[in-house]
């Protein structure tokens, strides 16, 4: 083993590299939940209860990040609806108001 | 003034025991009195790793409830003056523990006079090892180099840094200190390794020392004495010099680079 290694110039593939490499985007993305502003996990709920007014999906089905790129603040936010999201079983008092509301104004319209 | 140093590192089997035994030691045998406290309750090792589990009579937990002194519960050490030992309990759960609980036991340690309160966490991030690091001015975070543990070291530091008692009280924070555990020079030169660097770099906190794998790590557990106490090994000088950083001397690190190779044994090693 140790005569082949000798003549491989092994520092390419070296798993070290990999390692470093992989860790550091982990670390990264696991500390901008942790410092995050302590509003986005609000954020978020908000998000998806408005969505799931709509929609039937998971609590899962939202993710909000925020990143630093130099001097800006991206918020990324990304909403997943899966194949069989049906519509919400009971729409809310609310989201039937503005549907009425909406067909009203359009039929005025025409 | 008495400070208090949590050894801890998220991940388990890293040597936060091994490393508490030692920092107890060199600190106590550098004259300052000493504790170490086995936050580990349910699986008490550090009676094992201090040579003095056949005298554990009271424990943490008989502490924390009021059911024994502080006198009766701490066992002195037979090779050093000024160190004592809290034995974590072996039959109750981490739920024994309160902050209260453990409140009232430092403040009993600091007026019996006690230069340092070392406390040994156990693994995971759950109620244990939550208590203890709430109480520390200073923090060992003992890591291995290897992707897991210095994964587990980095939400450890986010804990420190939001749920311990000075990050609450908007105190000045925890003195973080990167001890590097199991550290295998000739690896990491071959790559297969992360290096000092690389850790130093991915956590971003001081480094306190680098203690290279060493066989006589193993030998002193196998017979109940802290490694720091064989003078002869590096291991054993490796802690010697992480106690001299962590009483605030310069000392450069050793122990990083490969015992040099001839031609032949590098072909045929």
């Amino acid at each position: 083993m140790g005569f082949f290694r000798f003549f491989r110039s092994n520092k390419e593939d070296a798993s070290a590299k990999v390692a470093k490499d992989r860790l550091q985007v982990l670390i990264a993305h696991e500390r901008t939940g942790r410092d995050g502003p302590d509003y986005l996990p609000m954020l978020k709920q908000d998000i998806l209860d408005v969505i799931k007014k709509y929609v039937a999906v998971g609590d899962d089905a939202v993710s909000v990040q925020l990143d630093s790129q130099d001097d800006c603040d991206v918020l990324e936010l990304n909403i997943t609806l899966s194949e069989d999201s049906t519509p919400a079983t009971q729409p809310s008092v609310d989201a039937k108001r503005r549907a009425m509301e909406r067909r009203q104004a359009a039929a005025k319209v025409t | 003034m008495t400070k208090t140093i949590v050894v801890t590192s998220g991940k388990g089997g890293v040597g936060k025991t091994t490393t508490s035994a030692s920092i107890a030691t060199g600190l106590a045998k550098r004259g300052f009195k000493t504790v170490v406290i086995d936050f580990d309750v349910g699986l008490r090792n550090l009676d094992l790793i201090m040579g003095c589990e056949r005298r554990v009579v009271y424990d943490l937990v008989n502490l924390v409830n009021q059911e024994a002194s502080l006198h009766q519960t701490l066992i002195k050490d037979k090779r050093i003056e000024n160190l004592y030992i809290l034995p974590a309990s072996q039959t109750r759960d981490k739920d024994a523990l309160t902050i209260e609980g453990i409140a009232r036991v430092m403040h009993k340690l600091k007026k019996s006079d006690f230069d340092y309160i070392i406390c040994d966490s156990p693994a995971g991030i759950e109620k244990g090892a939550k208590m203890a690091l709430y109480f520390a001015d200073e923090a060992i975070v003992t890591t291995n180099p290897e992707v897991s543990s210095v994964r587990d070291s980095d939400r450890i530091l986010g804990i420190l840094q939001s749920e311990s008692k000075r990050s609450k009280m908007n105190e000045e924070p925890v003195k973080e200190h990167l001890l590097i555990t199991r550290y295998n020079p000739s690896r990491v030169k071959d790559g297969q390794m992360l290096s000092v660097d690389d850790i130093v770099d991915l956590l971003a906190i001081p480094l306190l020392g680098i203690i290279p794998e060493s066989p006589s790590v193993l030998d002193c557990s196998n017979a109940g004495k802290p490694v720091i106490l064989d003078d002869e090994s590096e291991a054993g000088q490796a802690y010697s010099d992480a106690i001299d950083r962590l009483l605030g001397e310069s000392k450069p690190h050793r122990f990083m680079e490969a015992p040099k190779k001839g031609l032949l044994s590098r072909l045929f090693g």
